[in-house]
């Protein structure tokens, strides 16, 4: 039941006409965590860090997603990731702050397609349509944490936590045939 | 399903996001091994369990992670208010007038 997604491939795990959940590329994951006057970091990632929980912020292929009032996740190609730690270490002696390395934490999973709303209400409380697009947030899916960006209308990138990983997606599974036969 | 606002996101979502926290305000003594054992009984174990309005702590579990505070009757289960966990204890009959 591991296996695909313990693939570093990336591929397309599950697919009907309603929607379509994919396996993204491994990428560099950097959780940072910083109170006070942030703004040396800002000039040191390149990027404004967004202030208000649930804003994203983007340079280049490094984006940055407002978890918490002193926390962000940023993503970025894993090639970027040790030019972006080195550059916050510059800055670390007058503003101490966490970095740290969480890429091999979690996989992500693409959900798009025509009923993506629909198949993501099938584990979320809350309204998925209350995460604008551009935006992101930590929710609660199916009793797991999970990190949910919204790309587009019917786009998402899910961030699963390895071990939660199979009880998410045999979820999504489910979802996306059952969407499809009701369709039908 | 209860709503509840955290005010750190400025949200209003699901209780499902949050877990309960116990009573909010209690106050660990500057000096811990100064206390007799009837005083760190009392600051362990003895909570106030109200009928109506309950000072209680919440956390955005999945969500921002913060803790945070809220007064909800626990009658109605109605949440009076939510404020960020630092601020003083709101006035219960600043809360309550609406409800008149
Ligand atoms: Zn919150």
């Amino acid at each position: 039941m591991n296996a695909p997604i313990s693939s570093f491939t990336p591929s397309v795990l599950a697919e009907s006409a309603a929607a379509r959940v994919s396996l993204a590329a491994p990428c560099a994951r950097l959780s940072l965590r910083v109170r006070g006057d942030f703004a040396p970091l800002n000039t040191a990632l390149g990027l404004t860090l967004p202030t208000r929980i649930g804003q994203r912020a983007q340079s280049g292929e490094t984006q940055a997603l407002c978890l918490g009032p002193d926390e962000w996740m940023l993503q970025a190609p894993e090639t970027l990731a040790p030019g972006t730690q080195a550059a916050c270490d510059e800055v670390y002696g007058t503003l101490p702050h966490s970095l740290v390395d969480v890429s091999g934490r979690e996989v992500t999973f693409e959900i798009s397609g025509p009923r993506a709303v629909d198949l993501l209400t099938l584990g979320m409380p809350r309204n998925p349509d209350s995460i604008a697009v551009g935006e992101g947030r930590r929710i609660n899916f199916d009793g797991v944490t999970v990190l949910l960006w919204r790309d587009g209308e019917s786009a998402f990138r899910m961030d699963v936590w390895h071990s939660f990983a199979p009880h998410v997606l045999h979820l999504l599974e489910t979802g996306v045939r059952e969407l499809a036969a009701e369709a039908a | 399903m209860l709503l509840i606002h955290c005010p750190y996101c400025e949200e209003t979502l699901p209780e499902a996001e949050f877990t309960y926290a116990g009573q909010a305000h209690v106050i660990r003594p500057e000096d811990p091994s100064g206390q007799s054992d009837d005083q760190w009984q009392e600051f362990l174990f003895i909570r106030a369990n109200p009928k109506g309005p309950h000072y209680e702590r919440w956390r955005h579990f999945h969500g921002c992670g913060r803790f945070f505070n809220a007064v909800r009757d626990t009658v109605s289960d109605k949440f009076l208010t939510t404020y960020k966990a630092g601020a003083p204890r709101p006035d219960l009959s600043s809360l309550t007038e609406g409800l008149k």
